[in-house]
């Protein structure tokens, strides 16, 4: 398999507050990579860090052999490579949903307005939103407003997509339908990263899971062996306290 | 559908009868108390006479409504001109950029300058100083420089308001814009400014109708617009009453200005929202 993403020695600090050491790891074109770990343990700054919101302070990134954490590189054709979805959906609330999908194929791929449009309501159809195209942000459910967020990425047609805890802020009978996108986007043979606090999805829907903690990667591979035999003592501790806490 | 015999729909019913009735008796309470006391006033008769004077009214008023004709081109072209102007104003202030530095320094000093300073002011110092250095026709009309001084005082009011909207989009707006691959000025372009605008209409309005009526102080500087018209009427007969004129002349045009602004706020918030909270 292809190496699609390659993180190596990414190191990440805020002040003297250190997010990220010296982070490696490979992502395989079409795999699913899932980060799992405490709050604050760095899963988000390193989405954020692979889709260049945030500067890196020391190692590399590559997207296809190719660094993109030059300093100085522009970043808007790297992110249109590699789509990115919010916890909190971060949809535009002054636009319908339709022009918050066809905002960037038009205006950075200069797409015509129509042809986006049309591609719009296809990815609208394939996630049953069609009906809510003229809608508006907040006249939608969270799990809608969040699947919208998915085709928002989609509609640039992304090579990797990011997903930061895109169920974190739903409700519990919402998360299904989200995860179900989810799971449909790996059939696809998209390649995913995401952050999460679902186990349970983790688990059954990932190919490699990292354990994160404190910036460090402490736990690294299929889930079959991180969820069962973690080899580092605080995954054991961080994985036995989800377990007491069913949430897996 | 809620049937208008509902438990509901028959509460809500005595509701608003019971506010219409509380409304409409304090309201008459308030009018027949002017109407009854001030007559009462030992010299109410002199005011009205000097203020409330009905020839005068007549007589005056074609010729202040001419002059306001003046009043209304100067804010028709000073108003477009001040939000292109505090629009560029706000954005230098919000860059990100470190380059940028001297620019938003620039621009702090220049609100800083220009709001420190009454209106006035700047008025007479614009208005007399820079025709004075001599320029030629028609580059020495007060009526020009008095526009220019309004123009840049009222841009950094108005550039104050729009950094405010601006820095009330938050940040993830920002990060998802970014993310979208959308460039620093495609995000404001499309998405950072257009929210900015829509949050900020009620405060952005508040200094038009301001402006609007100061508009009459570059009358100071020796253009006859309204205010001045009634200052001319007023000495003709030492009656008061053109000045009231004056005042209904900016009450129809400020009245309506913010009326239609509140229709239009309300009719986008109820396109973009859902349910509201009561």
């Amino acid at each position: 398999m292809t190496t699609k993403i390659s993180l190596h020695a990414v190191s990440k600090t805020y002040g003297a507050h250190i997010v990220l050491h010296g982070i490696t790891l490979d992502i395989a074109e079409g795999s699913v990579v899932t980060l799992i770990g405490p709050s604050g343990s760095g899963k988000s700054t390193l989405l954020r860090c692979i889709n260049l919101l945030e500067p890196i302070d020391d190692g590399e990134i590559y997207l296809d052999g190719e660094d993109i954490s030059v300093p100085g590189l522009d970043a808007n054709p790297v992110r249109r490579r590699i789509g990115m979805v919010f916890q909190n959906f971060n949809l535009f609330p002054h636009m319908s949903v339709i022009e918050n999908i066809i905002l960037s194929p038009t205006r950075t791929l200069g797409v015509p307005k129509a042809e986006a449009r049309l591609k719009a309501m296809e990815l609208l159809e394939r996630f049953a939103l069609a009906d809510k195209a003229d809608s508006y942000p907040d006249q939608l459910s969270g799990g809608q407003q969040q699947r919208v967020a998915i085709v928002r990425a989609l509609a640039i047609e992304p090579e990797v997509l990011l997903l930061d805890e895109i169920t974190s802020s739903l409700d519990p009978e919402l998360v299904g339908e989200v995860l179900d996108v989810v799971r449909e986007l790996k059939a696809s043979g998209m390649t995913l990263i995401l952050a999460t606090h679902e186990m349970g999805f983790a688990r059954d829907t990932s190919d490699v899971v990292c354990v994160l903690d404190s910036g460090h990667i402490i736990e690294q591979g299929p889930p079959s062996q991180v969820f069962t035999a973690p080899k580092s003592e605080r995954a054991q501790q961080f994985l036995q306290s989800i377990i007491n806490s069913g949430r897996l | 559908m809620v049937t208008t015999t509902s438990r509901r729909a028959v509460y809500e019913q005595k509701r608003k009868r019971r506010s219409i009735a509380v409304a409409t008796v304090s309201s008459l309470i308030v009018v027949t108390a002017i109407v009854l006391l001030v007559p009462r006033m030992p010299r109410w008769d002199r005011v009205r006479q000097s203020f409330f004077n009905g020839e005068r009214f007549r007589d005056s008023f074609p010729r202040l409504l001419d002059a306001f004709i003046l009043d209304v081109k100067i804010f028709a072209w000073s108003a477009p001109l001040i939000l292109i102007l505090a629009m560029m104003i706000a954005m230098a202030r919000n860059s990100r950029s470190p380059a940028l530095f001297p620019v938003r320094a620039l621009t702090i000093a220049y609100t800083d300058i220009m709001r420190g300073v009454p209106i006035i002011l700047w008025i007479y110092l614009i208005g007399f100083g820079v025709p004075g250095l001599g320029l030629d026709r028609p580059w020495n009309s007060p009526l020009l420089w008095g526009s220019v001084a309004l123009v840049l005082t009222y841009a950094s009011y108005v550039a104050e308001v729009f950094r405010a909207g601006i820095e009330s989009v938050h940040e993830s707006q920002r990060a998802a814009a970014r993310s979208l691959g959308l460039s620093n000025w495609q995000t404001m372009r499309f998405v950072v400014i257009p929210q900015a605008v829509r949050r900020v209409v009620p405060p952005l309005m508040n200094d038009l109708v301001s402006l609007q009526k100061d508009v009459a102080l570059v009358s100071l500087i020796g253009p006859i617009e309204i205010l001045r018209q009634a200052g001319i009427e007023k000495a003709k007969f030492a009656n008061f009453t053109p000045y009231i004129g004056a005042a209904v002349i900016f009450l129809s045009i400020t009245i309506p200005l913010t009326r239609t602004t509140d229709y239009m706020m309300e009719r986008e918030r109820r396109r973009t929202t859902g349910t509201r909270v009561r």
